[in-house]
């Protein structure tokens, strides 16, 4: 058979046909599975590919003073980062970056560590570069394809080291606090809260990133617009309104005893709001607001005035005489005595318990004397009486009952709870013996195994002042309300005390150079003993307000070995409270305060015990 | 008068690889457009151009030569390509993507590919060969000759190595050897042991493969000798054997090429990088595409030769489903016509050349196509007519001009 045949070939001709047809279809079948059916995924593909995304940090919200005033808010920085390639061009980059950019050796571990583990996203070099290491990276730009200059807003303290402490500072979250899953929605080079405010509403204040995204080529290079282009916007923190009162901070650390370590806090009564908390020494938070600098964080840490210490909450103190009134609460409450009642034994200088000798700081003695006069004179050999009527088991289920052994509840993070024996068991677990009845005595007059914080004193002060329903200290306005003190004890009682607390300014009280022109300064004195060698801790907390007015405002002042109260602890808090209520009365204000300030002046003073003499300088 | 003019009355052929080639130069042009230009890819599509011009001036004047010159010349044509592909391989250089390799003969400023050359020359030769037995193929004895022929070039081509376009020699074989009537039966047999090449890596398929050609040997024992069944299977035996030892003398990346065929997960950043990415470029492009000169891949760098061996995935990238399958169409089209060229020739002579064209070019693209979507492993072969260069794209045209000459007297209805 002739195999080119007309017939051979038409066959062999289909049958070619055949074949070049199937081969076409499979490969068309194969394009349309891949281009058509699973478009999408190497879409996807495609862009996971070319498209790096950079997070759009979001501005935190403002946190303002209660006029309104920036305690803390946002200027543009700028920082750099390498988009991620191979180790190799990383590392290249990074020491070309050197040449233009100061890099902490501290930081440069970090990235270099970064760069090692591999990442796809940008790594941060420098989170707050100076704008001329910016400009001579920028006007070099073909050198550095792969690094990214972003405008990120930077935290800025205005008040610097006043109100560090409460406001608290910023740093870019770190791999324990995002495996912690305390920061919700948190991703690497995020900004978070690290103390204070900051930490406490950090969900407020934090807002949401934005995505963007910038195209690279193959060798991860930037190509295109280096600003990106945006998929999601960021979201900016929102403000965090506060009942802080910013320039009563800095008054008091203008006022503050020069080189005495100490705080004040400053309550507002009828909202409970913190006008003031001021610990001092401090530090200036700007310091952490860009990235953060391990040896300035390592010297103020080691520091041994401990500045980032915040006494005001943190640091704990023996109460000392301001623990007198809640003596007198208990003996009120319990009916062992009656505001006119006086002791059977009046003040001769000591008292004697158990075969001992238990001294009052008057050495001559304050004679018989009153619950409000006892106050007044602060009188040690009273309030043993009370203590021993009272006796030790009860004293303590009481006191414990009223809350000395918590925390208020303050809405920052890091208050420490006080310190009140529950039971005569703490002394088992602590000193590995029972106590004494005579122990009583000691509790009487705030000393003893008690620890209290600034902030508790100022605490149970506001309960004082509210009729013994206090809510806890707040600093954020729109913080839920949260209960305090909660006392349910008669008026009359807490009157009684209040009385006595009006009497310490008035007249032969221990504070009566601390009383005020326009306001009635309800103060207590204080001195907590220190480590032995040391001078003794100075306290004074008062309520003020106007005279015949109801209370306004709550201080308390603790001023470490500041020796006696009534010298440098009560003129510091006439002197904030003062300052508050002026302003708030719209009462011109004036460096010349308290009774002291007056008599040395010259200043008239109508309500003092005495007209000053005119031959007195 | 015009019509007189076998190119012009061959319109539909000569149209599709007009069409195909000025595609070609548009997605060579494509191809430079990148966000960093490459000075390797950037303005080649004019050098592209000016090939083809000169390519559609070979078809007119050499489709001009008598036909019987071509038979005449056939086996000087074949003695000269191989033995400047033998000069090849001693003072030949690589090129471009092909660095490594002795592809290239550099004459004055320019550098061609002999392997191109060879390919027209096999084409010829093996068209005259096959053309002598008017009386068909029957035997495997009568395939001894050809496939000799074709296997000096071919083996020069590997040798380079090159096995891109050693393959489209195997696809010469195959449609010449087919249009020369070699039965289905036979070319299964001829093609047995490659298969067994490739099969052997399973122990049991192959013994099953190998019965069953044995079993089909028997079925045809009438049409064939008992020492060329015995030669069959022996040969099928020796190839399942030389598997291992084979597989181990290849070079890594031909090995990787393989693998990563297979699963291009395996090495995603190395081997893989050129399955993935292509595939991703194809993919990506959708139905519609991302548009002429828009595509991602391959402006941003990650699809590699991309105005070569790749250049197809540009067109799936850009021009989506409806731009690969209009192109599909058009080679369908062009392989169609060539068909019914083979079938209206008379002379044994002209259809097998025909055939033997339209085996190397639907090898090319077959492979080049199927390999940017992964169904193909990557073998370092371009899509006629498209991907860039120059040897490639003249040599192409050359043979069309030839197919032109030959069909000359071919009046289709």
């Amino acid at each position: 058979m002739n195999s080119y045949h007309p017939h051979a070939r038409k066959a062999r001709a289909t049958q070619a046909r055949v074949v070049v047809g199937v081969l076409l279809c499979v490969l068309l079948a194969t394009f349309f599975r891949t281009q058509v059916t699973r478009a999408s995924d190497w879409l996807l593909q495609s862009d996971y590919n070319r498209l790096r995304p950079l997070t759009l940090p979001a501005p935190r919200g403002t946190i303002r003073d209660r006029t309104g005033r920036p305690v803390a808010d946002n200027v543009p920085g700028y920082s750099v980062s390498i988009l991620s390639a191979t180790r190799d061009s990383m590392y290249a980059t990074l020491e070309r970056l050197r040449e233009h950019l100061e890099i902490r050796p501290s930081a440069l571990q970090r990235v270099q560590e970064q760069v090692r583990a591999g990442s796809a996203r940008p790594i941060l070099v420098a989170m707050d570069a100076s704008f001329d290491a910016v400009a001579a990276i920028e006007e070099r730009r073909a050198s550095f394809p792969r690094v990214l200059i972003e405008t990120r807003p930077k935290r800025r303290y205005p008040s610097g080291r006043v109100g560090a402490h409460i406001v608290g500072s910023v740093g870019e979250i770190n791999r324990q606090e995002l495996d912690s899953g305390d920061y919700e929605g948190a991703e690497p080079g995020l900004v978070v809260g690290r103390s204070g405010l900051e930490r406490q509403y950090d969900s407020i204040l934090r807002g949401e990133t934005g995505v963007r995204y910038v195209e690279v080529d193959a060798m991860g290079r930037i190509v295109g617009s280096h600003r990106g282009f945006r998929r999601v916007d960021e979201r900016p923190g929102e403000d965090l309104e506060t009942f802080l009162d910013i320039e009563l901070m800095h008054w008091i650390d203008h006022i503050f005893p020069e080189g005495r370590n100490g705080s004040v806090v400053a309550l507002d009564v009828a909202t409970g709001g913190v006008l003031a908390l001021y610990s001092t020494p401090s530090y200036d938070p700007n310091v952490f607001a860009g990235e953060l600098d391990r040896d300035e964080w390592t010297r103020l840490d080691r520091d041994p005035q401990s500045p980032l210490f915040n006494r005001a909450i943190s640091a704990k103190y023996p109460p000392g005489s301001p623990m007198k009134l809640v003596t007198a609460l208990v003996g009120l409450e319990l009916g062992v005595v009656t505001p006119s009642e006086r002791m059977p034994v009046p003040c001769t200088g000591s008292y004697r318990y158990g075969g001992r000798s238990w001294g009052c700081w008057q050495e001559r003695g304050h004679g018989s004397l009153d619950l409000a006069d006892a106050i007044k004179h602060s009188c040690n050999v009273y309030f043993y009486q009370l203590g021993i009527r009272i006796g030790l088991q009860r004293m303590l289920q009481e006191v414990s009952e009223l809350g000395f052994g918590g925390r208020c509840g303050i809405d920052l993070p890091n208050e420490t709870a006080g310190t009140y024996p529950e039971s005569a068991q703490y002394w088992m677990n602590h000193y590995g013996y029972y106590p004494q009845e005579g122990q009583v005595l000691n509790l009487a007059i705030g000393q003893g195994p008690i620890e209290q914080t600034p902030l508790m004193v100022a605490s149970y002060f506001l309960a004082i002042a509210r009729d013994g329903a206090g809510p806890a200290p707040r600093l954020y306005r729109h913080s839920p309300d949260a209960d305090g003190f909660r006392w349910d004890v008669p008026v009359e009682h807490l009157e009684t005390l209040r009385e006595g607390l009006r009497r310490v300014t008035q007249p032969g009280g221990t504070a009566h150079l601390s009383s005020l022109e326009h306001f009635e300064v309800m103060g207590k004195t204080g001195t907590a003993q220190s480590v032995p060698g040391s001078p003794d801790h100075a306290w004074f907390g008062a309520i003020v307000g106007r005279r015949g007015g109801e209370p306004e405002m709550v201080v308390v002042a603790m001023v470490e070995n500041g020796e006696g109260g009534s010298a440098v602890a009560a003129p510091l808090v006439a002197k904030v409270a003062d300052f508050h209520l002026r302003g708030m009365h719209g009462i011109p204000r004036d460096t010349v305060q308290t009774l002291r300030d007056h008599l040395l002046t010259g200043t008239p003073a109508p309500w003092g015990w005495r007209t000053p003499a005119p031959e007195t300088p | 008068m015009l019509a007189a003019l076998s190119w012009i009355r061959h319109w539909r052929f000569t149209g599709a690889i007009l069409l195909l080639s000025l595609f070609g130069v548009a997605m060579v042009y494509s191809a430079g457009v990148k966000n960093v230009p490459s000075p390797i890819t950037q303005d080649i599509w004019m050098r592209q151009a000016a090939v083809l011009a000169g390519s559609v001036l070979v078809l007119v004047v050499a489709s001009r030569i008598p036909r019987s010159w071509f038979e005449l010349c056939a086996y000087a044509l074949y003695l000269i390509s191989v033995a400047v592909l033998g000069l090849t391989l001693v003072v030949g250089t690589g090129a471009g993507t092909a660095e490594g390799t002795t592809t290239y003969l550099a004459i004055g400023g320019f550098q061609f590919q002999p392997s191109e050359i060879a390919k027209v020359g096999t084409a010829l030769a093996l068209a005259k060969l096959l053309s002598g037995r008017r009386d068909g193929i029957a035997t495997i004895r009568d395939l001894l000759f050809p496939a000799a022929l074709v296997f000096l070039p071919l083996g020069l081509v590997a040798l380079q190595p090159d096995l891109g376009t050693a393959l489209a020699f195997v696809g010469i074989f195959f449609a010449a050897i087919f249009w020369a009537g070699a039965p289905w039966p036979l070319i299964l047999f001829t093609a047995s042991p490659a298969l067994s090449l490739i099969i052997s890596f399973n122990i049991w398929i192959w013994s099953s493969f190998v019965v069953f050609i044995a079993f089909g040997l028997y079925l045809y024992r009438r049409r064939i000798r008992i020492v060329e069944s015995l030669g069959v299977v022996l040969a099928n035996l020796a190839a399942g054997t030389i598997a291992q030892p084979l597989w181990n003398s290849l070079a890594d990346y031909q090995r990787n090429r393989i693998l990563v065929f297979l699963d291009p997960e395996i090495d995603p950043q190395g081997a893989g990088w050129q399955i993935v990415q292509s595939k991703v470029a194809v993919g990506s492009g959708g139905l519609l595409g991302k548009g002429f000169t828009e595509g991602t891949q391959k402006r941003l760098s990650f699809l590699p030769e991309q105005h070569t061996d790749f250049i197809f995935s540009v067109v799936g990238e850009e021009l989506g489903f409806v731009g690969v399958a209009l192109t599909l169409l058009l080679f369908c089209w062009l392989f169609f016509w060539m068909i019914r060229l083979a079938q209206a020739m008379e002379r044994p002579f002209s259809g097998i050349f025909v055939f033997a064209i339209l085996g190397a070019w639907l090898t090319h693209v077959v492979i080049n196509v199927g390999m940017t979507v992964g169904v193909v492993p990557i073998t370092g072969i371009p899509l006629p007519f498209i991907s860039y260069g120059g040897s490639f794209l003249l040599m192409s045209w050359a043979a069309a001009a030839i197919v032109v000459a030959l069909a000359r007297e071919v009046r289709l209805t």
